[in-house]
């Protein structure tokens, strides 16, 4: 499945990213610059890597989510393609109305990083097939806005279609998520968000290999 | 020329934390009167049109689009 990683003045995960990616997949991603208005044919898997898209500007991810490249992601979405938007891409995600609600400040005010435990709360998603229903996983975190929240008839269908994949596990919640949400799948379920960065555990060097699971179920490397 | 402020303040029932702190700050500084604070943004913005009408419909879709995030957020368009 051949991968592209979105690229934005102001995100600074790419180079991870890539780097994950290309473990992984055993070949780089294509690269694909804001300003660009379409996305090959060929490309299955769209990645939107974390940082500061826009120096955080308005709000975070609000100007990246309206750059021309999003219209394009979106159009590729809405046709089946799988899309990854992690931390600063989640928050460009929910920005541009792929996926439900908003991220605001963290509650504590201050900016986290550090590792925190995950469960799988859905299993079923092209995203998670890898690892077990209820699965605990441990995962990093940095960010100053990955408050999720959502409406409360949002947060009663999200929970409902079983989009929240993804949840801080053990009293780890690390920025007052409503219902500890870390990571949503859109309706669709080929669209997914979430703050925590797993592709910063995926080789033996980065202490651990959890996060490496969910990029080799959405490359379809696994069978579920 | 019409000069223009739009106004985006969290939805009623959206915790505002950065509000909070604020509202916090100002007890500790000795206003004890302070019964809630909520934090917003101001945007001023100058339109170049003498269309009071356009310029309101305009400003009300730049605030659906791109300065509020309706998910959480309000505003309020005032014309000079």
């Amino acid at each position: 499945m051949k991968a592209a990683v979105i690229l934005l003045p102001g995100l600074n995960r790419d180079r991870d990213m890539i780097a994950a990616l290309t473990d992984i997949a055993g070949e780089p991603p294509l690269t694909i610059w804001q300003t660009e208005t379409s996305i090959p044919d060929d490309i299955e898997l769209i990645v939107i890597p974390g940082g500061f898209s826009y120096g955080d500007y308005l709000r975070c991810g609000a100007i990246a989510a309206r750059m021309p490249v999003m219209k394009a992601v979106r159009e590729k979405a809405e046709n089946g393609t799988r899309v990854i938007g992690v931390c600063n891409g989640f928050q460009i995600l929910v920005e541009s109305g792929m996926l439900p609600g908003a991220l605001m400040r963290n509650s504590s005010l201050k900016f986290v990083c550090r590792e925190v435990e995950l469960e799988i709360a859905n299993n079923k998603t092209v995203f998670t097939s890898a690892y077990a229903q209820g699965q605990i996983i441990r995962c990093p975190v940095a960010h100053h806005d990955g408050n999720y929240f959502a409406d409360a008839a949002t947060l009663d269908l999200i929970e409902a279609n079983g989009q929240v994949v993804l949840r801080y596990a053990n009293g780890t919640n690390p920025n007052g998520s409503v219902n500890d949400i870390a990571g949503i799948v859109n309706k669709a379920g080929n669209v997914l968000g979430l703050m925590p960065h797993p592709e910063n555990l995926i080789t033996a060097a980065h202490g651990g290999t959890d996060g490496r699971a969910l990029f080799e179920s959405a490359l379809g490397l696994v069978d579920a | 020329m019409i000069k223009a402020r739009v106004t985006v303040t969290l939805k009623n029932g959206v915790l505002d934390p950065q509000g909070k702190a604020i509202e916090h700050a100002l007890g500790g500084l000795g206003f004890s009167g302070v019964g809630q604070v909520r934090q917003g943004k101001v945007f001023d913005v100058v339109l170049e049109t003498a269309d009071r009408a356009q310029a309101e419909a305009e400003l009300k879709a730049m605030g659906e689009k791109l300065l509020a995030n309706t998910v959480i957020e309000d505003f309020a368009v005032e014309v000079e």
